[in-house]
């Protein structure tokens, strides 16, 4: 049997590792993949949560589902937009979008 | 009483007519302006005689003075335990004023249609000058020293914005200044003396009869002399007593009927008026300050009589001889005896009512004297003496209104001068001879410069060359008709009043205004007036004998032989260069460099530095907005973090 | 089975964010979800694992493929991306302050563990679930993410559109 505890380490050690990359990359493509890593901790976290201490409800389980539809979604949204930048700044580094700078 | 609830209109009209024509003036014809003015200035007149009549046929009170009166007084600025009140207060002082006051200014007006005609700016002209009568009658008719302060300063005002009237021209500019800044700088004393009153007696009213206030304020024994001489002071620079009267020569830049009305017979007289008013806190609680008054009198009196003497520009001649018939006046007021237990004695303070005659009086002559002055102005078009002569021939009505005029200010009986003179050097006799006789020098010494200018301008060598070029002619009816309205009035006065006081008759002019209300019959003291009268035709015989020819062979020796003298004389004594150096050299070197300094740098320079402070804190914050999404995140990471560790914490 | 899992995941996470290249980013990616399906299995969740094999490394990872191949055309040819020491110690000291305090947290509270009974959830009661307009079902839900999602599709369409050219 494994402790909940060790989910939700590994939940906590993936998001920040997925934060991690999202500070410090400069690509956008790149920054988005760490934004996934992110969300896929969530879920790890709602899915264990659900089974381990509440396994008579399976909100945990929607929740997750529901969470990889949004995501989906959110990347092609994203996605669309980062062509977009593309093609006005003709780069994909987050740096060439400084029109908001001082 | 019904007369006296108008007497708002007195104030109300003058204010009216100047808003008018200073606001639509410009877009009426010099015509319409002009009438505007008059008009509303005859009205005045009318309510100034009707209300005069009214209060002076009234039942008098017990004491058989006549009544104080106040129609109007509301409270305008509460401040604690003092409070600013505006009102109007009937006095027979202040009636008396407002006759001279508007009488004069109706003159002026009606002069000033010929006089200004076809001049620039003749509705603005109009438009000062019914904002300078307002002031004056609002100076007059003021219930507290307070409301007095405030139209002081607003005839200091009408009296800049007329003096300056010239404006394009540099000379004005500079003697609008000079007015405005001496009149102000004497003002601070004013002021000062009005507070420490105010603070100590609880009140700024005239009506001294509170008397628990004004007795408690008399208890702290300094205060009130101190407060009183500090308001002389103020009245000292508005009447032009030395030091303070350098600005009155040079105010006659401006045109000259506001020569006539400001500077001679009304606006000069105000610091008179404030001794007159103040009189039963000064006879009563300090008496030894008058004697201030009187010498300070006294030398301003001697000092403009031999300036006088030697001066060239007709006006500057006018000019010094105001401040000497003033200076006559407050010698006047100064050298009242104190009664016994405040109750103030008419007999004692004989200098009261000749100070307030010789006031009425003077304003009559002396405006007559002004508006002759601007009709041979407006004929020769030069104010210099030397460029006049023989023009009796041209300027008959001029002529005979000038000499009845200067006649009067000499002192020959059968013309006002007289009576009024006479009182004062009684009174002055009565305080001690030694000024007693001073003051009848004085006097001498104006008959003597009066009949120089006199026959400097009529008689002499004509000025040949100027006369065919340009024959000088008689005023326009405009101009003349006022110069004999003032001349009747001088004599009409002068003879009544001789013969009153020769035959012991009353209803002269101590009946109507003295020390303590009560009437006052003018007996001449023989003695005193067969004096004056044969000291002052001696005078004039001196002067005819001088400068009556056709060449002056006396003055020109006497020139030849006093050179240095005629000089500082007619450099006035080097007055304004000795106040040019102590305000130069003294003041603003000493004190003003070392305040603008302190101004410039340690004031503005806190304001500076905290301006670039916030500059520099703006600056430091700007990369905050880097636009760089990854910051933003590590900042909000941060920012959780640091909120769970204090939700932990807490 | 966990420890493996555990391993390959968080393994791929660094990897995949320390990287210079994006493909290998990707395919980092990759294998991260998969790990992450690993652990829906060892929880019994078989729908959910499923779910997330096709949908996410199906579907999402193409997405971003085919992204990179569209935008990234000189990362692509070799020219990495450089990433700064800087920014590289700010975000990592920011990361693990933050990850040491959520883990205290975690390691700090005591959770009430029921064990579970071993039996997969089954795909009925999912889907009655997912249908079902009782108190603890889901149909609302369901109904909204399907507007989402074409709310996304039509969003993502519009924003990626090739401007008309002025003819």
């Amino acid at each position: 049997m494994i402790p909940v505890e060790y989910y939700f380490v590994l939940s906590a050690l993936l998001f920040f590792i997925g934060v991690f990359g999202f500070v410090t990359r400069r690509n956008l493509i790149a920054m988005l993949i760490s934004v996934e890593l992110v969300l896929n901790a969530v879920d790890i976290n709602f899915a264990a949560v659900n089974r381990l201490l509440y396994p008579q409800g399976m909100e945990g389980m929607f929740m997750t589902l529901f969470v990889i539809g949004v995501a989906a979604a959110e990347s092609a949204v994203a996605i669309a937009i980062i062509i977009n930048v593309y093609r006005n700044f003709k780069s994909d580094s987050v740096d060439s979008i400084k029109n908001m700078k001082w | 009483m019904e007369i006296y609830s108008y007497s708002f209109l007195i104030l109300l009209l003058p204010a009216l007519s100047f808003v008018i024509l200073a606001l639509a003036g410009m877009k009426m014809s010099h015509k319409t302006a002009g009438l505007i003015g008059t008009t509303s200035l005859g009205l005045v007149t009318l309510l100034s005689y009707c209300t005069a009549f009214a209060y002076f046929t009234a039942d008098r009170t017990a004491e058989g003075a006549f009544a104080t009166i106040v129609p109007y007084n509301f409270t305008w600025l509460p401040l604690g335990n003092l409070h600013f009140d505006m009102g109007i207060l009937l006095d027979p002082i202040s009636v008396m004023m407002l006759i001279v006051i508007s009488t004069v200014s109706l003159m002026v007006h009606i002069y000033s249609f010929g006089y200004m005609h076809g001049e620039k700016g003749f509705q603005r002209y109009y438009a000062f000058l019914s904002l300078f009568t307002m002031s004056m009658l609002g100076l007059v008719v003021a219930t507290n020293i307070f409301q007095m302060y405030t139209f002081w300063e607003l005839v200091g005002v009408s009296s800049y914005l007329l003096i300056g009237f010239y404006y394009p021209l540099k000379p004005a500019i500079a003697a609008s200044k000079k007015a405005f800044i001496v009149t102000r700088f004497a003002d601070m004393f004013f002021l000062i003396g009005i507070l420490l009153f105010g603070f100590y007696a609880g009140t700024f009213s005239f009506d001294f009869t509170v008397s628990g206030d004004v007795r408690a304020m008399a208890g702290a024994a300094f205060i009130l002399p101190t407060a009183l001489v500090l308001m002389f002071i103020g009245g000292a620079g508005k009447s032009a007593m030395f030091p303070l009267h350098i600005w009155l020569p040079d105010a006659m830049e401006g045109p000259t009927p506001v020569s006539a009305l400001i500077h001679a017979a009304t606006m000069v007289v105000a610091g008179v008026f404030q001794i007159a008013r103040m009189f039963p806190l000064w006879i009563n609680y300090a008496p030894e300050a008058l004697s201030i008054v009187v010498w300070v009198g006294v030398f301003t009196a001697f000092y403009a009589a031999a300036v006088a003497c030697a001066q060239s520009d007709i006006k500057r001649v006018l000019a010094f001889s105001t401040i000497s018939q003033i200076a006559f006046m407050m010698v006047a007021l100064g050298v009242c005896l104190p009664g016994h237990e405040s109750v103030i004695d008419a007999h004692g303070s004989l200098g009261y009512m000749a100070s307030m005659f010789h006031l009425f009086t003077h304003a009559m002559f002396k405006a007559c004297l002004f508006l002759g002055a601007g009709c041979i102005i407006h004929a020769v078009h030069s104010n210099e003496m030397a460029l006049m002569g023989g023009l009796r021939k041209y300027m008959p009505i001029t002529h005979i209104t000038f000499l009845i005029s200067c006649l009067a200010i000499a002192g020959i009986p059968f013309f006002s001068g007289f009576s009024s003179k006479d009182e004062i050097i009684s009174a002055c006799f009565q305080y001690s001879p030694v000024v007693g006789w001073i003051m009848t020098g004085i006097a001498a010494m104006t008959a003597f410069y009066m009949f120089r200018l006199y026959y400097g301008i009529f008689w002499g060598t004509e000025n040949k060359e100027a006369h065919e070029h340009h024959t000088p002619h008689e005023a326009p009816l405009t101009m003349t008709i006022p110069l004999i309205v003032l001349s009747v009035i001088t004599v009409g006065v002068g003879v009544y009043s001789t013969l009153a006081g020769f035959l012991g008759w009353g209803g002269s002019f101590g009946s109507f205004v003295t020390a303590n209300g009560q009437d006052y019959t003018i007996h001449f003291d023989t003695q005193i007036a067969v004096t004056s009268t044969i000291i002052a035709l001696i005078s004039i015989a001196v002067a005819t004998y001088i400068y009556k020819g056709e060449q002056q062979p006396v003055a020109d020796r006497l020139y030849k032989t006093f050179p240095k003298l005629h000089r500082a004389a007619y450099k006035r004594f080097y007055q304004d260069e000795i106040w040019q150096y102590v305000t130069h050299r003294i003041i603003f070197r000493c004190v003003s460099t070392p305040i603008a300094w302190f101004d410039r740098h340690v004031v503005d320079g806190t304001f500076n530095f905290m301006a670039w402070g916030a500059n520099e804190a703006g600056e430091s914050l700007r990369p905050w907005q880097s636009g760089d999404v990854r910051q933003y995140a590590v900042w909000f990471l941060t920012g959780a973090v640091a909120l769970t560790l204090v939700l932990l914490a807490l | 089975m966990f420890c493996i899992l555990a391993v390959v995941i968080i393994g791929s996470a660094l990897l995949c964010v320390t990287t210079t290249r994006i493909m290998r980013a990707a395919t980092f990616m990759l294998f991260v979800l998969f790990g992450v399906a690993g652990i829906y299995f060892l929880l019994d969740y078989t729908y959910l694992g499923a779910a997330q094999i096709s949908v996410y490394a199906g579907g999402v990872t193409m997405i971003y493929i085919f992204a990179i191949q569209l935008v990234s055309k000189r990362t692509l040819q070799g020219l990495n991306e450089k990433i700064k020491t800087g920014r590289f110690i700010r975000g990592g000291l920011a990361a693990l302050v933050a990850l040491v305090v959520v883990c205290l947290i975690i390691l700090k509270t005591s959770f009430l563990t029921i064990a579970p009974d071993n039996t997969e959830l089954s795909m009925e009661a999912v889907g009655k679930a997912l249908v079902g307009a009782g108190k603890y079902e889901y149909v609302l839900p369901f109904e909204f993410i399907s507007l989402f999602l074409l709310a996304c599709i039509i969003g993502g369409l519009v924003v990626a559109r090739k401007e008309e050219k002025q003819s």
